[in-house]
């Protein structure tokens, strides 16, 4: 798949809380947005940021051809960021994309599918669900928070499939992890999976014991993004492979993490 | 348009720039971005005798203008490399230098041996200045008695161009280039990454997971001119300089400082089209100067 590197032009940011930004880009020349995949990632040179060497890997949240517009929901982090999440509409943004894998679609459309996000791992799922259904697939999403006011994009993912909630405090759906929400007591074929560690590894684990396929995205810390400098390498069954080419998407059986 | 051909030794550049190890993998990863065939070389990922898996994660952590690495020479071996990797780039119209590394005497010659027999690497560049490695590396990089003894057996094994890659993290690097040139070096390189340490205070603990690293990047550039023109009067061979050449303008510093031709590193992963905006802006620089060819750069520094 060719990657660019692209300006894109920023025609909304949406403040969703105190620490996330919606920004919705264009190619700033008009060209209409190169193919981008599901679990594809970005990287953004940040400008205006002092302290802020590399750019920021950055999932892909949502990509309207029609609008010709891409999507970043970004958590503020750090001041890369948050300088990000600070820029007006009309500004540029220097993008390089798209990187990375994507999602393994399954081979058979009534299979079960559910997704599971949490916090501002919820972003893939969004562009994921899209694809699943423009495909003929019927995602089911589950989605973590920390509290009813950290939601994020609840109304664009009912909008493509069931959406079930856990908030650590019980303020919006059912309490706790998303581990333990009701609705892995139905069946599922496949699970993906992006979010904090802890919870991917918990999800991992409920996979693992059910025999179910999973695959999940890692945000290791990395440089390049394209495979090249060997920062963001993920111990595998396979050794070292770099979550910026090999992944970020990857089969829970090729890692070795301890579920 | 101004004449931008160097030499390094007998081998012919294009241009004076390439791209340093570790920092452009093996050129294909950035061919969507640029032309390869406009760069002077590519300078391929640091090769050993045997596959490395290299250091656990994590092994970057960002500074102000840098960042530090502690990738400790991940690669699948010289073996692999022939095999699998040269076919795919031989016919890329540029020079494919390999930079080599090893743990011993041994293993650095058995290496050069075998790039010594592919006949479109006109080129290797003797990796003695790896911060990350726990043996060799830099250990070979330190010492004039060390530098020496890997330069004199790879120089009897390896009959091309033969640059040697030295270490910053020494008293005196001109000791270090004097050390080599003796021994038979066509060209020195300088400078491999600086050795650093991040600390992550809320966690109170080491960012790296071998707790220092390598740090590159435009926060270096400072010492690497330095170092770069107290060795351009220390040797007679040309010299390769690199360390935080963001941009043309740092390009050209080197120049004048006494480089005959540059790498860029770090800067590939900020901008992975820069290698090539940079040979464009020496030829802008040199146009607009009414300079008819780079050579005239070369240690061009008026003090």
């Amino acid at each position: 798949m060719k990657k660019y590197v692209l300006d894109f032009r920023i025609t909304e940011n949406v403040k969703l809380h105190d620490n996330y930004a919606l920004l919705k880009l264009t190619p700033a020349d008009g060209q209409p947005l190169p193919e981008m995949l599901p679990g594809q990632f970005v990287e953004v040179r940040v400008d205006r940021s002092p302290s802020t060497f590399l750019r920021r890997p950055i999932s892909i949240n949502f990509v309207d051809y029609t609008q010709n517009e891409l999507w970043l929901l970004i958590r503020i982090a750090g001041e890369g960021t948050r300088t990000l999440c600070g820029m007006q509409a009309g500004e540029i943004l220097n993008l390089v994309l798209p990187l990375g894998s994507t999602f393994t679609l399954p081979e058979n459309p009534t299979e079960k599918l559910l997704l599971v996000g949490g916090g501002v791992g919820i972003a893939p799922m969004l562009y994921w669900g899209k694809y699943l259904k423009e495909k003929g697939y019927t995602p089911h999403f589950l989605l973590g928070f920390r509290s009813d006011k950290d939601l994020l994009q609840y109304d664009q993912f009912c909008q493509l499939g069931e959406v079930s909630i856990s908030t650590e405090d019980g303020s919006r759906g059912e309490k706790g992890f998303v581990t333990q929400h009701s609705i892995l007591e139905q069946h599922f074929d496949r699970l993906y999976v992006c979010g904090p560690k802890p919870m991917m590894v918990a999800v991992a684990r409920y996979a693992r014991e059910h025999g179910l396929f999973c695959e999940v995205s890692l945000e290791n810390t990395m440089a390049c993004g394209v495979g090249a400098c060997l920062c963001c390498v993920e111990d595998t069954v396979e050794g070292h492979v770099c979550v910026c080419k090999e992944g970020p998407i990857f089969n829970i059986e090729k890692l070795k993490w301890q579920i | 348009m101004a004449d931008l051909k160097v030499n390094i030794g007998a081998l012919s550049l294009k241009n004076p720039v390439m791209t340093a190890s570790g920092t452009f993998g093996y050129g294909e990863e950035f061919a969507d971005f640029i032309d390869l065939s406009r760069l002077g070389g590519v300078i391929v990922k640091g090769t050993t005798l045997h596959h490395r898996e290299g250091n656990p994660y994590p092994r970057m952590a960002e500074t102000p203008a840098g960042m530090l690495n502690a990738v400790g020479l991940q690669n699948k071996g010289v073996d692999y490399f022939i095999e699998h990797i040269y076919p795919r780039i031989k016919d890329i119209d540029t020079h494919f230098l390999v930079n080599v590394s090893g743990a011993s005497v041994e293993d650095y010659v058995a290496t050069a041996e075998k790039i010594a027999a592919l006949n479109r690497i006109p080129a290797i560049e003797l990796n003695i200045s790896c911060p990350n490695v726990k043996e060799g590396g830099m250990a070979f990089g330190t010492s004039c008695k060390s530098a020496a003894a890997v330069v004199r057996a790879v120089r009897e094994a390896y009959p091309k161009t033969l640059i040697v890659k030295l270490s910053p993290n020494v008293t005196d690097i001109t000791e270090i280039a004097r050390a080599v040139e003796a021994e038979g070096a066509d060209a020195v390189s300088l400078i491999n990454t600086l050795l650093g340490m991040a600390i992550d205070a809320q966690r109170r603990r080491p960012v790296l997971s071998t707790v220092t690293g390598g740090l590159s990047g435009a926060c270096v550039k400072p010492i690497a001119l330095r170092m770069v023109w107290q060795t351009y009067h220390a040797v007679k061979i040309p010299i390769v300089g690199l360390g935080g050449i963001m941009n043309a303008t740092d390009a050209i510093e080197f120049l004048l400082a006494g480089a005959s031709a540059i790498e860029v590193g770090t800067a590939n992963f900020i901008d992975p089209q820069i290698s090539e905006k940079i040979v464009s802006g020496i030829d802008e620089y040199l146009d607009k100067n009414h300079i008819s060819s780079v050579k005239e750069l070369i240690g061009g520094l008026i003090i």
